[in-house]
């Protein structure tokens, strides 16, 4: 239980800070803490990213960092990206999904590193007229 | 009209956030994370917008995209409904306290060091 408790704590701070739905740690936390199988893990990490990505919109909203509209484009316009990629995951088998996830976390982690290798480029755009 | 204005109203955007969306979505579905992964990099790219307003963007996004994969795969009876429940809600502390950091450090040595979280857990996966 603790387990899950720190798991949900370190995910958390990774969604605030990076913009992710912290689950990239929820589902190894899972399967590692929890011996829950990649299909379960994959699954509860989902619903356990919801509360986070409510409150982190909520927050980053407050900051002026949402853009509403697209907000609400993406995820309408997702749905059925979700619904294959739910109906994929659930055609392999837990071997395959595992390492599949596996390579998935090492492209993020690479792609991690390359975006501090290219140092401060995140470029300041006023956007401040386009929102809200 | 500006530049930015023309852009926002282009048919052109709106196909770009579809095939983002799509992209999200199947990510999200496929590997059970929100899909910020695919949405920040691609708002970044391919629409301009810069790092913050992407994250923040992108949490708004997959608020939808989380509820409708975390839906379809209890239709698959693979959610464990109260260890969701015991992550989902810690979780909330800590976003609230990484929104907190990310408006006051650079993070590069946060990132590296979810980097090699990333990379072990990796490792933990392949070898079990």
């Amino acid at each position: 239980m603790i387990g899950a408790v720190l798991i949900g704590l370190a995910g958390g701070v990774l969604a605030g800070m990076l913009g992710v739905g912290g689950g990239v740690l929820f589902v190894p936390g899972l399967v590692a803490f929890l011996s829950l199988s990649q299909h379960q893990a994959e699954a509860t990490s989902l619903l356990a990213i919801i509360p986070v990505a409510l409150v982190g919109t909520y927050r980053q909203d407050r900051y002026g960092n949402v853009n509403r509209g697209d907000a609400l484009m993406l995820g309408v316009l997702s749905l059925a990206g979700a619904a294959g990629g739910v109906a994929l995951a659930n055609a392999l088998t837990g071997r395959v999904l595992r390492d599949a996830f596996a390579a998935f976390l090492v492209v993020v982690a690479a792609r991690l590193v390359l975006r501090v290798r290219a140092g401060s480029q995140a470029r300041p755009i006023d956007r401040s007229s386009s929102m809200h | 009209m500006n530049a930015q204005a023309r852009a926002e109203r282009s048919p052109g955007r709106a196909f770009k956030l579809a095939l983002i969306g799509t992209a999200a979505g199947a990510f999200s579905g496929l590997f059970g994370v929100g899909g910020g992964t695919v949405i920040v990099p691609l708002l970044v790219l391919w629409l301009g917008y810069d790092e913050r307003t992407a994250t923040g963007t992108s949490l708004g996004a997959i608020v939808f995209i989380a509820a409708f994969a975390a839906g379809t795969q209890g239709l698959y009876g693979n959610v464990k409904v109260l260890d969701g429940v015991l992550i989902g809600i810690p979780a909330i502390a800590g976003v609230t306290l990484g929104t907190r950091l990310q408006q006051r450090v650079s993070g590069p040595a946060i990132s590296l060091l979810f980097a090699v979280v990333l990379l072990a857990s990796a490792v933990d996966l392949v070898l079990r």
